[in-house]
Order: structure tokens, then C-alpha cells, then sequence
């Protein structure tokens, strides 16, 4: 070979490794599209704070919107809990239910949160973290919209707006319940 | 006081047994354990696998991996669990198939790569002195000139 096609192949050979790091360096790490969504949505049993029973299964024909938060989450969680209170108040009558999961937290500064907030829909401690990983959650919030047939369809991690809670709910209650 | 802690002790004991209700299928050792959540990429930290982190999420983790150890999976059952719900992503140390060979030996690639320009630079480098060195372009008077002066500094 030329010295001159020499000269040009060391840099051209660098040029891959150049296109992988500006690659790299442009996606957000955080950001993991999570292998669950359109898959049936884990099953869970747990207690709510009020003693009742809460289990997934008995959704079914319901679209659900579970979402994971903690006390302690500040200020995400804070954020999202009027919206996600709002929510619940506007699209109960039309066949969803918001579940709240509790994760990492203690009882009374849990119970504290739902009363600051006024949170009228069902919310349940996870005390061993089974049903924060089943469904595959990295920390607080993260939400999972779950349709009618009990799959799961979307995953939203960070605080909730009005705008995301509507565009995804609405899609799911557009579909046919079959 | 003390009575009470005894109490208290006995309470969190029956709550922990009776929360183990189905005895564990096989006993299962720390370093058992260990070796599965050490695999684990602790979701809530900063490259720090399940094993070492003191975090609360990274507790529950190894509770579960050692449930499922005791249930009679197979460590890799345990890692699959994790993998199903998390992605590749949870393991610290990316599966060698697929695109991930690429990870795992472009490495080794570009190492062998170097060496082979380096050991074409450095025959070129100790070639040149014999082959084209500067000798043939001293005239005949000039190496004389050298030789006897040289000579003359012994």
C-alpha cells in the first residue's frame, strides 16, 4: 500500500469509533424502554393503606393506571399527585381505575401524603418492593398505563402532566374492551 | 424495657417466619446470593451492582434473588427474572452475542490493530539507516577527511 493511502486510512479508521461516541453521548442514559410495555402487566395483591384488598386482576375490562411514588420523592412525586388525583376525579366514570404504589416509604409519612393531598383513589404500600420489581421500575415516579385486556401499554417515568395522563388514557379507552 | 424489646423481637420474628411461610426448597448460601447479585446492575445507583449497594431497592433485590434461589431456580433463572422486567440493561456486563460481541471484542480488535501498525512503523524506523541511510550521499573525500581525523583524536 502507499504511504499516501496510509496517511488516510489511520484517520478513517477512527471515524466508526467517533460515530459511536457522538452517538452515545446524545442518548440519555436514564431514559430505558422497558421490556414490559405490551406485555400482560404483572399481577400484584396487595393491601391499600385502608385495609381493603387491591389486586390487578380484578381490573380487567378497566384501563389502569398504576403509578409508583414515594413520600420522599420530592419533588416529582409532589407534582404529579394533584394531577393524578384530578385524573382519577375526571375518568372514574369511564372505566378507569388509578392504583397508587407506594415504594420504599413508611406507613405514616405514606398516610400523611394521601391525606396532604386529599388522595381519594386507592393506594397501597409495596413493603418488600415485589411489585416494584415486577414491573421493572428504576425509582419514583413512574407510572404504567395498562389497557383493557390487561396489557401493559405505556410507561412514563417522572412526574405526570394532565397532557400525558389524557393522550394516554384516552387512547386506551378508544380501543374496543374485546 | 427490656421485657418489651423481647416482645418486640418476638413479634418482628413471627412476622418474618410467618412472611417465609413455604419452607425454602433448598438452603441457599450467602456467597449463592452474592454471586447472582453481583451480576445486577443497582437500578437507583451509579454503576454499583446489587450486590454492594447499601441502597434499600438493592436490600429488596437480594431478598428476591435469594426467594427464588430457595424456590429452586437456577441462577440463571434469577438473572432472567431480572432481565424480563429491567432489559439487558440490569446486567453489569453485557451478554456475549448479537451486537454485544462488538463490546466485547472491538477492544481486542483495536489493540491487535495497534500492534500490527506499530510493528510496521518500527520495521520501517530500523530499516531506513541501512537501506537509504545518509552514508552513500558522503562523497569519497569527505569520508577520508573523517577517517583521518578521527583517527588523529585516538
Amino acid at each position: 500500500m502507499s504511504r499516501r493511502a496510509w496517511r488516510w486510512l489511520i484517520p478513517l479508521a477512527a471515524l466508526p469509533l467517533l460515530a459511536l461516541l457522538a452517538y452515545g453521548f446524545r442518548v440519555n442514559p436514564r431514559e430505558i424502554p422497558s421490556p414490559l410495555v405490551g406485555r400482560p402487566a404483572p399481577g400484584f395483591a396487595l393491601t391499600a393503606f385502608d385495609a381493603t384488598p387491591l389486586t390487578l386482576d380484578a381490573q380487567r375490562g378497566r384501563v389502569v393506571v398504576v403509578n409508583f411514588w414515594a413520600s420522599w420523592c420530592y419533588p416529582a412525586c409532589y407534582e404529579e399527585a394533584p394531577v393524578l388525583e384530578r385524573s382519577w376525579r375526571a375518568y372514574r366514570d369511564r372505566g378507569v381505575l388509578v392504583i397508587g404504589v407506594d415504594i420504599q416509604d413508611t406507613v405514616e409519612a405514606a398516610q400523611k401524603f394521601i391525606r396532604d393531598f386529599g388522595l381519594s383513589f386507592p393506594n397501597a404500600p409495596d413493603p418488600t418492593g415485589k411489585v416494584s420489581v415486577d414491573y421493572g421500575t428504576y425509582g419514583v415516579p413512574e407510572t404504567f398505563f395498562i389497557d383493557r385486556r390487561g396489557r401493559i401499554r405505556a410507561r412514563h417515568v417522572g412526574a405526570l402532566t394532565d397532557d400525558v395522563i389524557r393522550a394516554h388514557v384516552e387512547r386506551l379507552l378508544a380501543e374496543p374492551a374485546g | 424495657m427490656r421485657r418489651r424489646h423481647a416482645g418486640v423481637t418476638a413479634l418482628v420474628l413471627a412476622v418474618l417466619l410467618s412472611g417465609a411461610a413455604p419452607a425454602p426448597a433448598r438452603v441457599v448460601s450467602e456467597s449463592q446470593v452474592h454471586e447472582v447479585a453481583a451480576e445486577l446492575r443497582c437500578v437507583v445507583c451509579q454503576n454499583l451492582s446489587v450486590a454492594d449497594s447499601p441502597s434499600e431497592m438493592a436490600r429488596q433485590m437480594r431478598v428476591i434473588v435469594r426467594e427464588r434461589l430457595e424456590a429452586g431456580e437456577s441462577p440463571a433463572e434469577v438473572v432472567q427474572y431480572f432481565v424480563d422486567r429491567y432489559g439487558e440493561w440490569i446486567l453489569l456486563s453485557p451478554r456475549r452475542r448479537g451486537f454485544n460481541l462488538l463490546v466485547w471484542f472491538a477492544p481486542l480488535a483495536a489493540v491487535a490493530v495497534g500492534l500490527a501498525i506499530v510493528a510496521v512503523l518500527v520495521r520501517r524506523w530500523t530499516r531506513r539507516p541501512a537501506s537509504e541511510g545518509t552514508v552513500p550521499s558522503l562523497d569519497p573525500a569527505m569520508r577520508e577527511r573523517i577517517r583521518r581525523e578521527t583517527e588523529a583524536e585516538r
